[in-house]
C-alpha cells in the first residue's frame, strides 16, 4: 500500500494509506456519521468540491451497488475512512468501493484516526485538506485560500434540456422542479402524489417557467454557499406569490434569501442520518437525513414574515420555513428520509399539494 | 408532556435468581429504573428474590421485599404498601408475565394500580402468537410462514403454498424429536408422515425453513407522544438457528445495504407504533441473504439482554429513558446524559464496532452437549470495542477467559477431518473456522457449510493471512503495529513470530459517546485501541489518587451477579473516601459498568481486558 498524506490548512499532516484514484486533491474536509449508506453518501452532489470523513470505521461492507446511486456521479473530491473492505459481502455487490472509487477517479485516503480528525473539525469548524503523497509540496497560501466555488454549475448542466415524468396516477398538478443539483427522490414522491413533474435546469428563467403555467413549483437541494447563486435568487424572486412553492436543501436556504432573510455557515454543519428535528406545529421529533453547511438564520426570517416551523433537535438551528402569505415553505433535510411520529409527508409533499390545491 | 404527578409510589418487579436466559442485564435495567424513580421524588418498593442485587440495596428503593416472585407475594405487596402504579417492563420475563396476569384478572383495576409503561394490551399483541400473527398482517410485515396440519395431504397442499425447503415440526415431542427439514414433496411425505406418528396429538406445523438467513435484531424506542428512534441495530454471526444468546452479536449490522437497513429499521418502527409500545423494544428479523425478503422473528416488547448490550454499545441508557417515558417524559424532553447539550430524542451513531462473545458453562459441565440450537446455554456474556472487526473480537475471546488469547484453540488444531468439524454447531465453531482457514478451506466453502456471512469469515482469514505472514520472522515496527491493530498481544505476536518485541508500544483510549465525536462528550468511558491520541488523557483529574476496581467478567457458573454487586458498592465507600475511582470490566449487563451520578461524581469506565 502507496502511503498517502492529509494536510489541514491549520498545518496539522496525517499518515495513512492511498485508494482509490492516486492524484492530488483539495477539497472543504467534513464528517459525516451515517454507518449505513456510504453509496448514497458517495454520490450525493451537495459534497461537491469536498471531501467526506466517514466517521464509521468499517466503510465498503456491502461493495458497491451501481443500482443504489440512481445513475448520479460522485461529486466529491475525495473520500476518507478508517478501512475500506476489501472482500464485500452482499448479494447485489458489484465490486469492491476501491475498485469503484479509481475507476471514477476519485482519491481516498484509509488508514487514519478518523475519529481524531472528527474531534479537530468539530473545534475547529469545517476546514480545508489536501490529500498528498507529499506534505512538504503542499502551498498552504492556496490550501487556506481554499472555496467551494460555482458548485451548482458544476453540478447540473447549464441550459440541460427540461425532463418530463409523468404523473403515476391521473394528473392532478403540474409541477416544475427547479434542479440544483440533488433532485433526488423528489420527482419520483410527486410523481406518486399524482403530479406530473418537469425538471429544468437552475438557470432557466422565471419567464419561461412561468410560461408553462405550473401548479407549483419546487427549488431543490444542492451544493455549495446559497448566497453565490445571485441569478437564481433573482429569479426565485420573480417567481414567489406566482404559485405555491416548495423549497429543499439548498432551495431553502435560496427562497430565505429571496425573501429577504439571510444564511451563514454553520461551524460544522450536519451530516448524517440521525438528525432531529423539531416541529412547531406538529407534534413530536422526526429523525432525518440531513447534508449542509450553510443554514437560515431563524431571526432574520421572522422579519420578513416568515415563521420557523422546524428546528434541528441537536442546536435549535433553523430546519424549515412557512411563508404563509406568500404560498411557500421550505425545508432543510431531505424530505423522502424521514420519520416520525406521523406521517412526514404530511408536512412536506402533502403539503405542498395541499397548497396547489388551495389549502394552506 | 412533563412528568405525570400523579405518581407517587411505584412497585418494582425485579428478575428474581440468574437464570440462563436471565442473568444480570435485569439488575442492572431494574436499579437503572430505580434511581430515576428515587431522582424524580417517587416512592419506590421493590420486590426481588435475588439477594445479590444492587437494586435490592436501601439505597436504591425505599422498601424492599425479598420475597419469592408469585402473584400471591405480589397482590400481598400491593395490598400492604398500596401503590399507585406498577414498573414491570424492566426485570424481565418473569416479572412481565405476573403484572400481565394481574392486569387481566383485573386485580390491578380493582386496587387502583396503574400498569406504567407498554400497556397490557400491546404486551398480549407482542407475545401471543396469533394476535402477533394478527398484527404482522394488519401491517403487511411478513412472518415465517407456516401451518398447522393433522394429515399428509394436507401438508403437502401448504408446502406447495410456501415452498420448499420446509421444515416440519411435531407438536409435543422432546427435543422436537420426528421433525426434519423436507426440499421436496417426496422428502416431505416420509418426513410428514414419521412426525405425525410420533406426535401424541397427531399434529405437525409445516414451516418454510430458513436455515442461513442472517438474523438482525434492532433495539427501538417510543415514547406516549408516538416519537420513535431505533437505538442501534446488531448482527448475529451465527445464522438463524441458533439463540441469540449463544451467537456472536456484532453491534452495528455490518453487511446490510443501506436499503437492508432502512427496510428492516422502518418496520420496526412500524411494529412499534402499532402495538403502542411505550419504552424500550427489541425487534428481531430474519433476511434472506440472496434476496430483499425477510421475515419478523419476534418483538419483545421491553427491556432484555439485548438492551443492555445496544446500551453499552451506543452509550444510549435504555432502561433510565423507557423509566422516564414511563413517568410521562417524552423523548424530546429527556436530556442525553453523554453529551449533556442534546437530547434522548436521536438515533445514537457509533464510530466503532462492538463485539458480544457468549460464556458458556461447558468447562464446569463436561459431558453437556456443546451443541447449540434454538435453546440458550449461554449463562452470560462479554463484550469488546474496536474500530476493527478483527481487533473487537480479539478482546472478546481473550475477555470470555477461555485461556486463549487469540482463535488459535488447542483442542481444534488437533481436529483431523476440519471440513466435518465445521457441520457442527457448537461453542468452538468459531474457532473451527480460524483452523479450517489456516488449513486451506476456502472462504466459500466455509459459508457454504456454516452459512456465516463471507464478512465475517474473511475478517477471520485476514487474521490467518498475517499470522501466516509473521512466522518465524522478526517483526519490523510496521508489521508489529498492523498486529497490534488486528488485536494481538506482545505475547501472542512473540509466540507466532517465535521472536521478541524489541519495542512495545502502549494502547490508547477513545470514547464511547453516542454521537461518534459529534459532539462533545463529558462521560468518560473509554475502550482501548492502536491509534495517536488517547481522549483518556484529557479527562479532568481532580488531582486526587486513584483507584482502578477490576470488575467481576462475565457471569458464569460460580459466579454470579453477586460480585457486581460487591464491586459497585467497593466503588461507592473508595469516592466516598476521596479517590478517584476507574472501574475495569467486560461485562456490559454490570451495574457496575454504569454511571452512578447520584454520588455526584462520574466515573471512568474503561473496557478492556487487563493483558
Amino acid at each position: 500500500m502507496k502511503k498517502g498524506y492529509i494536510v489541514l490548512e491549520n498545518g496539522q499532516v496525517f499518515e495513512g494509506e492511498r485508494f482509490g484514484a492516486k492524484k492530488d486533491v483539495i477539497g472543504e474536509l467534513v464528517f459525516t456519521t451515517g454507518v449505513e449508506g456510504y453509496i448514497e453518501t458517495l454520490t450525493d452532489p451537495c459534497y461537491y468540491g469536498q471531501i467526506i470523513l466517514q466517521t464509521f470505521p468499517l466503510i465498503g461492507n456491502y461493495g458497491w451497488i451501481d443500482a443504489d446511486t440512481d445513475g448520479r456521479e460522485i461529486k466529491a473530491f475525495a473520500y476518507i475512512v478508517r478501512e475500506w473492505c476489501e472482500a464485500p459481502s452482499n448479494f447485489r455487490s458489484e465490486g469492491d468501493i476501491n475498485a469503484e472509487l479509481s475507476k471514477r477517479g476519485v482519491a481516498g485516503i484509509c488508514g487514519v484516526d478518523t475519529r481524531e480528525l472528527t474531534r479537530i473539525i468539530r473545534e475547529n469548524g469545517v476546514l480545508n485538506a489536501c490529500i498528498t503523497d507529499d506534505p512538504k509540496s503542499v502551498d498552504m497560501d492556496a490550501l487556506r485560500a481554499y472555496k467551494v466555488k460555482s458548485a451548482v454549475a458544476n453540478v447540473v448542466v447549464a441550459g440541460e434540456k427540461v425532463k418530463k415524468y409523468p404523473s403515476c396516477s391521473e394528473e392532478k398538478y403540474k409541477v416544475t422542479v427547479i434542479n440544483y443539483g440533488n433532485t433526488f427522490n423528489i420527482v419520483s414522491k410527486l410523481n406518486e402524489m399524482g403530479c406530473s413533474v418537469s425538471v429544468v435546469p437552475f438557470d432557466t428563467t422565471a419567464e419561461s417557467i412561468l410560461d408553462e403555467a405550473p401548479d407549483g413549483i419546487v427549488l431543490s437541494d444542492g451544493p455549495g454557499n446559497p448566497t453565490e447563486n445571485r441569478k437564481c435568487i433573482a429569479e426565485i424572486k420573480k417567481l414567489i406569490g406566482t404559485a405555491p412553492i416548495f423549497a429543499v436543501g439548498l432551495g431553502h436556504q435560496m427562497l430565505a434569501i429571496a425573501m429577504g432573510a439571510k444564511t451563514y455557515k454553520l461551524k460544522v454543519g450536519h451530516r448524517g442520518g440521525n438528525q432531529p428535528v423539531k416541529s412547531a406545529e406538529y407534534k413530536g421529533v422526526y429523525i432525518t437525513a440531513q447534508n449542509h453547511g450553510y443554514a437560515v438564520k431563524s431571526e432574520s426570517v421572522e422579519k420578513v414574515g416568515g415563521r420557523v416551523i422546524f428546528t434541528n433537535g441537536n442546536d435549535g438551528t433553523c430546519a424549515g420555513v412557512l411563508y404563509g402569505e406568500k404560498r411557500a415553505f421550505s425545508i432543510q433535510f431531505n424530505p423522502a428520509a424521514c420519520s416520525g411520529p406521523e406521517n412526514s409527508d404530511e408536512f412536506t409533499f402533502g403539503r405542498f399539494v395541499n397548497m396547489m390545491g388551495g389549502k394552506n | 408532556m412533563p412528568r405525570d404527578l400523579s405518581i407517587k409510589k411505584v412497585l418494582v418487579i425485579g428478575s428474581g435468581p440468574i437464570v440462563i436466559g436471565q442473568a444480570a442485564e435485569f439488575d442492572y435495567a431494574g436499579a437503572q429504573a430505580c434511581r430515576v424513580l428515587k431522582s424524580e421524588g417517587v416512592n419506590v418498593v421493590l420486590v426481588n428474590s435475588n439477594p445479590a442485587t444492587i437494586m435490592t440495596d436501601k439505597a436504591l428503593a425505599d422498601e424492599i421485599y425479598l420475597e419469592p416472585l408469585t402473584d400471591e407475594t405480589i397482590k400481598r405487596i400491593i395490598e400492604k404498601e398500596k401503590p399507585d402504579s406498577i414498573l414491570a417492563g424492566l426485570g424481565g420475563q418473569t416479572g412481565l408475565t405476573i403484572a400481565m396476569q394481574l392486569s387481566k384478572d383485573g386485580y390491578l383495576d380493582k386496587m387502583g394500580v396503574r400498569l406504567l409503561g407498554t400497556n397490557a394490551y400491546a404486551i398480549d399483541r407482542a407475545e401471543d402468537r396469533e394476535l402477533f400473527r394478527e398484527t404482522m398482517h394488519k401491517l403487511n410485515q411478513p412472518i415465517i410462514p407456516s401451518e398447522v396440519t393433522d394429515n399428509v395431504e394436507h401438508a403437502l397442499e401448504i408446502a406447495e403454498r410456501i415452498g420448499y425447503p420446509i421444515i416440519v415440526r411435531p407438536a409435543f415431542t422432546l427435543g422436537g424429536a420426528g421433525g426434519g427439514v423436507a426440499n421436496d414433496p417426496r422428502e416431505l411425505e416420509v418426513i410428514a408422515r414419521n412426525g405425525l406418528m410420533l406426535s401424541p396429538i397427531t399434529q405437525v406445523l409445516i414451516e418454510k425453513y430458513i436455515y442461513g438467513w442472517k438474523e438482525i435484531e434492532f433495539e427501538v424506542m417510543r415514547d406516549a407522544a408516538g416519537n420513535a428512534i431505533a437505538i442501534c441495530s446488531m448482527e448475529n454471526v451465527d445464522p438463524v438457528g441458533v439463540h441469540t444468546g449463544d451467537s456472536v452479536v456484532v453491534a452495528p449490522a455490518v453487511t446490510l445495504s443501506d436499503h437492508e437497513y432502512k427496510m428492516l429499521h422502518d418496520a420496526s418502527l412500524a411494529i412499534i407504533t402499532e402495538l403502542g409500545i411505550e419504552g424500550g423494544c427489541n425487534c428481531q428479523f430474519a433476511l434472506d441473504p440472496k434476496s430483499m425478503n425477510y421475515a419478523v422473528i419476534e418483538v419483545n416488547p421491553r427491556v432484555s439482554r439485548s438492551s443492555a448490550l445496544a446500551s453499552k454499545a451506543t452509550g444510549y441508557p435504555i432502561a433510565k429513558v423507557t423509566t422516564k417515558i414511563a413517568l410521562g417524559y417524552t423523548l424530546d424532553e429527556i436530556r442525553n446524559d453523554v453529551t449533556g447539550t442534546t437530547f434522548a430524542c436521536f438515533e445514537p451513531t457509533v464510530d466503532y464496532i462492538v463485539v458480544k462473545f457468549p460464556k458458556w458453562p461447558f468447562d464446569k459441565f463436561v459431558h453437556a452437549s456443546r451443541k447449540l440450537g434454538t435453546a440458550m446455554k449461554a449463562t452470560g456474556e462479554v463484550m469488546s470495542i474496536g474500530p476493527s472487526f478483527e481487533m473487537a473480537l480479539m478482546k472478546a475471546v481473550r475477555g470470555a477467559e477461555i485461556s486463549v488469547d487469540t482463535l488459535s484453540m488447542p483442542v481444534i488444531k488437533n481436529v483431523e477431518d476440519i471440513e466435518a468439524k465445521l457441520h457442527d454447531v457448537d461453542d468452538h465453531r468459531l474457532f473451527t473456522v480460524y483452523e479450517a482457514l489456516w488449513r486451506g478451506v476456502s472462504v466459500e466453502r466455509i459459508n457454504e457449510i456454516t452459512r456465516i456471512d463471507c464478512w465475517f469469515i474473511s475478517k477471520i482469514k485476514n487474521l490467518v493471512d498475517y499470522e501466516k505472514s509473521i512466522e518465524g520472522k522478526k517483526l519490523g515496527a510496521a508489521s508489529y503495529l498492523k498486529g497490534k491493530k488486528l488485536g494481538y498481544t506482545d505475547k501472542a505476536l512473540e509466540r507466532i513470530s517465535g521472536n521478541k518485541i524489541s519495542k512495545h508500544k502502549d494502547c490508547v483510549y477513545k470514547m464511547v459517546d453516542t454521537c461518534a465525536a459529534e459532539f462533545k462528550a463529558g462521560t468518560p468511558y473509554f475502550y482501548s485501541t492502536h491509534d495517536t491520541v488517547c481522549e483518556a488523557r484529557e479527562v479532568v483529574k481532580h488531582k486526587k489518587p486513584c483507584i482502578i476496581v477490576l470488575g467481576s467478567g462475565p457471569i458464569r457458573i460460580g459466579q454470579g451477579i453477586e460480585f457486581d454487586y460487591s464491586s459497585v458498592h467497593c466503588v461507592w465507600a473508595l469516592k466516598k473516601l476521596g479517590y478517584e475511582v476507574a472501574i475495569i470490566n467486560n461485562n456490559p449487563e454490570t451495574v457496575s459498568t454504569d454511571l452512578i451520578p447520584r454520588i455526584g461524581y462520574i466515573l471512568s469506565l474503561l473496557h478492556r481486558r487487563m493483558s
